[in-house]
């Protein structure tokens, strides 16, 4: 939790949380033999920030290594659980937390790893036949809460819980990280209109504007222009960041905003921390080796970041 | 025959009233979708969303997991339609709580393709988790709220506005998966739903007059589609099973009969009155559903095709038939 640490410890927290990222979601990329590597890479300060100093989040009600996959929500299941308990205990004044590109779950997983949220071991069950760390996050993954694969709709939800939180008088912030591909689908717009014309100023939102979308650059695929003139016209009060700059992440949550819901624009490099990616450019979606040479230099390179 | 004005919108304010949890999201339909009475009584509880249907459906879907639930008025198509993949993974997955209130279904508006709800019981029953009810009258109407509010876990429900007759008494209210048999017999079984209802009540008068003994099942819950007087309406009829809807033939209440029937091993002949795979267009309430075959000629004709005779039946026998309020026999075993 925020209130914990001195101002120098949560940056040094911070700064190894990253690094814990970007290492362990290698690691697994090597392991597996291909993930979603270039998401940990431009998006591991937002994650390490947002849960070393931004959230207030109690410690993690979730079992260290997370429970197999309790089968779809239905009247008749009552084993049904969702991945919320990683986020701490449910109380008024407490923040919440809800990712909504769920293909940033390695990321995510990793993140609850290095802030001691779920154990290393967890991390065996990704994208195991009956597990519920699934590669494409839903809600009974740990972190998660909402089932968002479906870009566009974690932002909807969440503002439908900030909603509710309100009309309880709730006090605890509504955290929402989305993917900047999320903002060519309509449904964002829609929110964002309501974000403002509802007042949820609990709700805060960080964006990994990392440029890149499926099929390459965003820029290539449909541009966005300036987004950041959009979403202030939208309503919104608008933040950019350098996306791996602790500080500047940290600080953004602090901008007044009431009346308005904020926006965070994280200006992030897909390849940050892994040079070795940027010869996969545009094409940084998804990491699939071409080769045993060029799986061997990225073995290479983790050995060398582990040596430290 | 008692005909009733903006049923819903009176009855949802006095049903409200003493259930805080219960908000209503509008997407600038609220006096079209009959939500203007709820919006002047409980504006803190009232949401407009403007013209947002993806965005209104998933906010549902996360107020809903905060133990309120949302009454989502706006109409059929432009939620299931419009808002299909919001509706199945921000409400239908996580199995919570929202109440999706669709108006105008099938052809009860000259608005056009655009506006009619064709086939939105084929969509939405394809759904895990969906539960789906019909409104026939203004009981139904009255009553549906209730039924929707005891079921932990999404409803859509085809809602009736405007001007609605009083087809079965207000005392007796709807109840989930149960049928109300409106006649009993055993020539033909005949199972409608929504507006078609009443149509239906025209034409097996006159066809009761003649001889042939029908039994008539008005059903109001379309999923689940478990209750075992279909399985015995359809298995003692002697010359063939009818359905009548207001909806597509494809995926509506004809194919849940036609499930039922095949699954029970039940070999009778079915002719499904509805839309027969097209759209329609624009125009008025009687003259799309002559048109379409889904009026009480069209039933006689079903029922003539059936019995292979004919029995001279006019338009003017159909429309001098006077409807009174139809005790449902169901009702008296339900009790």
């Amino acid at each position: 939790m925020a209130s914990s640490a001195s101002a120098v410890d949560w940056r040094e927290e911070a700064e190894r949380v990253a690094r814990g990222i970007r290492r362990r979601v290698l690691e697994h990329v090597l392991r597996n033999g291909g993930g979603y590597m270039s998401q940990a890479c431009s998006s591991a300060e937002i994650f390490a920030t947002l849960y070393s100093r931004i959230m207030r989040i109690g410690p993690s009600q979730g079992p260290l290594v997370p429970a197999p996959f309790p089968g779809v929500p239905s009247a008749t299941n009552k084993h049904y659980f969702t991945g919320a308990a990683y986020n701490g205990p449910r109380n008024p004044h407490l923040d919440r937390f809800y990712m909504s590109p769920a293909h940033y779950a390695l990321a995510l997983y990793a993140a609850l790893i290095e802030t001691g949220r779920m154990a290393p071991e967890g991390l065996a069950h990704f994208n195991q036949d009956g597990a519920s760390v699934e590669m494409i996050g839903a809600e009974h993954s740990p972190g998660m809460e909402v089932t968002t694969g479906s870009l566009g709709q974690g932002l909807s939800q969440a503002m439908g819980v900030a909603l509710a939180r309100k009309l309880k008088g709730e006090t605890g912030r509504t955290w929402v990280f989305m993917s900047d591909g999320e903002f060519h689908e309509g449904q964002t717009w829609e929110a964002m209109q309501i974000l403002s014309w509802h007042g949820l100023d609990r709700v805060g939102i960080y964006v990994d504007v990392n440029g890149q979308c499926c099929d390459g650059k965003m820029d290539d695929v449909l541009p966005l222009g300036d987004l950041a003139a959009k979403l202030t016209a939208f309503g919104a009060r608008v933040v950019e960041v350098d996306g791996h700059d602790l500080d500047a992440l940290a600080s953004a949550a602090e901008h007044e905003h009431e009346g308005r819901p904020l926006v965070v624009l994280c200006h992030t490099d897909p390849c940050r921390g892994l040079d070795l990616l940027r010869a996969n450019a545009p094409k940084l979606h998804y990491l699939r080796f071409k080769s045993a040479e060029e799986k061997a230099r990225y073995a290479e390179y983790l050995n060398r970041l582990e040596e430290g | 025959m008692e005909v009733l004005a903006k049923v819903h919108a009176k009855n949802i304010v006095k049903w409200a009233a003493d259930k805080p949890e219960v908000v209503v999201f509008s997407a600038d339909l609220t006096s079209s979708s009959e939500a203007d009475l709820f919006r002047d009584t409980y504006p803190d509880r009232f949401f407009s969303m403007g013209l947002t249907e993806q965005n209104m459906l998933s906010m549902a879907g996360g107020m809903a997991r905060e133990g309120f639930t949302p009454f989502v008025h706006t109409f059929a198509v432009f939620l299931y339609r419009r808002a299909l993949d919001q509706i199945a993974m921000s409400v239908a997955y996580p199995n919570v709580r929202v109440r999706l209130i669709g108006f105008l279904p099938g052809i009860t508006t000259p608005g056009g393709a655009t506006h009619q709800a064709i086939e939105d019981v084929a969509v939405m029953r394809a759904l895990p988790n969906m539960t789906i009810l019909s409104t026939g009258d203004a009981t139904d109407v009255e009553s549906v709220l209730d039924v929707a509010q005891a079921i932990d876990g999404p409803v859509y429900i085809r809602m009736l506005r405007g001007e609605i007759p009083r087809l079965f008494p207000a005392s007796e209210p709807m109840v989930l998966d149960r049928a109300r048999i409106l006649s009993r017999g055993t020539d033909i079984a005949l199972l409608t739903e929504g507006i078609c209802s009443e149509e239906a009540l025209r034409a097996v008068k006159v066809l009761t007059a003649k001889g042939v003994s029908i039994e008539h099942l008005h059903v109001s819950t379309l999923k689940p589609f478990t209750d075992p007087q279909v399985v015995e309406a359809v298995s003692k009829a002697k010359y063939g099973v009818i359905t009548m809807e207001n909806h597509t033939v494809i995926g509506g209440l004809g194919s849940a009969v036609a499930e039922v029937m095949a699954e029970n091993g039940v070999g009778r002949r079915l002719v499904r009155l509805g839309l027969q795979d097209t759209f329609a267009h624009g125009a008025s309430k009687q003259y799309l559903m002559r048109e379409l075959g889904i009026d009480a000629m069209a039933l006689v004709r079903a029922v003539e095709g059936l019995l292979d005779t004919r029995f001279g039946i006019t338009e003017n026998d159909l429309s001098a038939v006077r409807l009174t309020a139809i005790h449902s026999d169901a009702k008296a075993e339900a009790l």
